[in-house]
């Protein structure tokens, strides 16, 4: 591999970075904030199935963003990754609520302009779509969830302390669903811009033959995985301090809830299904872990009264849908600028 | 987590699971004998029988002692049930202080060995049987609050109008004492039986309107 693919692909790899240490707390954060699983275990787990997602179902949601900006060139794609993370950065700083799935598709846009390609508005509607539905939807399925497990705790009369156990173990399976989904949804987001470019050639190991976009789907895997291992623990126990108050049955609805969300927007399985039964398909489009966390733990506030709900959080979602594309838009587009005319790299 | 760590995890719920119901047993158990324990002694005085119930009482109580302190050890070493083990616990030390209650009083009895005249009697068996019922009450509310949260308000419906009769029965009592021939020293020792009797019910009371508001948390 030539060193400058790499000094290319590092600003991907950092979204990655950034991405698994803050993302991977809508998994697990409640379970390690509460105590109930142990942060290396965690940790472990969500590495392990960040990876496993991105490589095994990580394709869906790469190839429409793929649509949206056909990145030709491995300059372009740096730049559009390193916009995305910046963005991510300052929104974080100034205690935005973000969406590495928003500042992504924003600097796409910002490349599309600087490079006069046209924008596909149909792709872009449907991921601005996406992007209200996410939460809503998983605020409805964990409603429903919730409602559901309430009733069979009410009728299982079940030990408080054998609900616990249960509860606990049930974190862990819903965590390495969230894992998996998050891994498949949201490394779209990494890889993504990356994969028109093709910077690698095809590997084969024994029987088996990696393309270009296989090996970057693993890479930005791991890349998440690197940074849930190393920068995670604070941000679940800060994760898991704010949601502190919704009991483990909200929480263990709100990681299953979410991870369901995001596998639906990912999962190509499920999308052949919905064809073969003659059902509206789901698009398959990278969305906000956070988003769908705050949406069904907002869902779930509601069932119980609406007095839980916070609306600053809600208003700073929704700035987020306007502010956070704007912005990397715009970094984008200005860092093209100064890539091309100041290096002299084809940036298209 | 594998599967070793899996059957810890389980085995040691169901030993924990089967501590608390231990312990509810014998507050349970505790509160049969000191109904006997105080009809042995209006009938007996403190004679043998009197101190089989006694001594009863007292194993019970030391034995609820040492699985309360195995439950805080297993809640606190396992961090298990973080989000209500301090309601747990509140409720364990609570039910427990019901326990040294009986204790207390048989072994008063035993000690004072008060003269209790015969026109008193029934009113000392009908509070002991209230209080021992809002106990037995609060001990099914309890159990309820680990398996069936939204029937706990049943039980301390029950735990109330216990301690309401008590009460009734207790004022009647004294009204009955100072109103009698006895000396000011008897009617003084007799009154403080009263008050340590009803004691149990108004205790029954407090620790309801606590596992009132853990049954709140529970089903929120």
């Amino acid at each position: 591999m030539e060193p400058a693919v790499l000094i290319f692909l590092s600003s991907g790899l950092f979204l990655g970075w950034a991405l698994g240490a803050n993302d991977a707390a809508n998994v697990f954060g409640t379970a390690v904030g509460t105590r109930m699983v142990r942060w290396s275990t965690a940790a472990l787990i969500c590495s392990l199935f960040v990876v496993l997602g991105a490589a095994v179902s990580g394709a869906g949601a790469s190839t429409t963003l793929g649509k949206l900006g056909a990145i030709s060139t491995l300059a372009g794609a740096f730049m559009t990754a390193l916009a995305a993370a910046i963005s991510v950065y300052l929104m974080t700083k100034s205690g935005l609520s973000v969406s590495t799935s928003q500042a992504i598709v924003g600097a796409i846009i910002g490349w599309n302009m600087f490079a006069q390609a046209p924008t596909d508005t149909r792709i872009l509607t449907t991921i601005v779509g996406t992007w209200v539905l996410c939460p809503l939807l998983s605020a409805v399925i964990a409603v429903i969830l919730y409602k559901a497990l309430r009733l069979y705790l009410r009728h299982a009369e079940l030990h408080l302390v054998r609900t616990d156990a249960y509860l606990r173990l049930g974190l862990l399976v819903a965590g390495a669903f969230g894992a998996y989904a998050l891994g498949a949804n949201n490394i779209a987001n990494v890889v993504g811009v990356f994969i028109p470019a093709k910077p690698f050639p095809d590997l084969t190991i024994g029987q088996f033959t990696l393309s270009s976009a296989q090996q970057l789907l693993l890479l930005g895997g791991l890349a998440i995985a690197v940074g849930v291992l190393t920068y995670s623990k604070g941000v679940m126990m800060t994760v898991g301090g704010e949601l502190g108050r919704i009991s483990p049955v909200a929480a263990f609805v709100a990681v299953i809830a979410h991870s369901i969300v995001l596998f639906m927007f990912a999962s190509r399985g499920l999308e052949a299904w919905l064809i073969k039964a003659g059902l509206p398909t789901i698009p398959l489009v990278p969305v906000s872990s956070s988003q769908a966390v705050v949406g069904a733990v907002v869902g779930i506030a509601i069932l119980q009264g609406i007095s839980g709900i916070r609306w600053r959080v809600l208003g700073n979602i929704m700035l987020g849908w306007i502010a956070t594309p704007i912005l990397a838009g715009l970094i984008c587009f200005f860092g093209l600028f100064f890539l091309q005319n100041v290096f002299g790299q084809r940036v298209f | 987590m594998n599967r070793m760590s899996k059957l810890r995890l389980f085995s040691r719920t169901k030993d924990l699971e089967s501590q608390i119901d231990e312990f509810l047993d014998k507050l349970s158990e505790a509160s049969v004998m000191f109904r006997l324990g105080v009809r042995t002694y209006l009938k007996e005085g403190a004679n043998g029988e009197f101190d089989v119930k006694l001594k009863a009482v007292n194993t019970l109580e030391s034995n609820a002692d040492g699985l309360r302190r195995n439950i805080e050890k297993e809640l606190y070493t396992h961090t298990l049930i973080p989000d209500a083990r301090g309601d747990v616990l509140g409720l364990i030390e609570t039910l427990d202080h019901l326990l040294s209650l009986f204790e207390g009083t048989l072994w008063a009895l035993a000690i004072e060995k008060p003269e209790i005249a015969k026109e008193f009697e029934s009113g000392f068996r009908k509070l002991t049987n209230m209080v021992v019922q809002a106990s037995d009450a609060l001990v099914l509310g309890a159990r309820s609050f680990f398996r069936t949260p939204h029937m706990v308000g049943d039980y301390n419906h029950k735990v109330m109008i216990y301690e309401k009769e008590a009460d009734k029965i207790s004022t009647q009592l004294k009204l009955d004492i100072f109103g009698s021939e006895l000396d000011l020293a008897h009617k003084a020792q007799l009154r403080n039986f009263v008050e340590q009797i009803d004691n149990v019910a108004d205790w029954a009371e407090d620790v309801a309107d606590r596992l009132a508001i853990y049954a709140i948390k529970r089903t929120v």
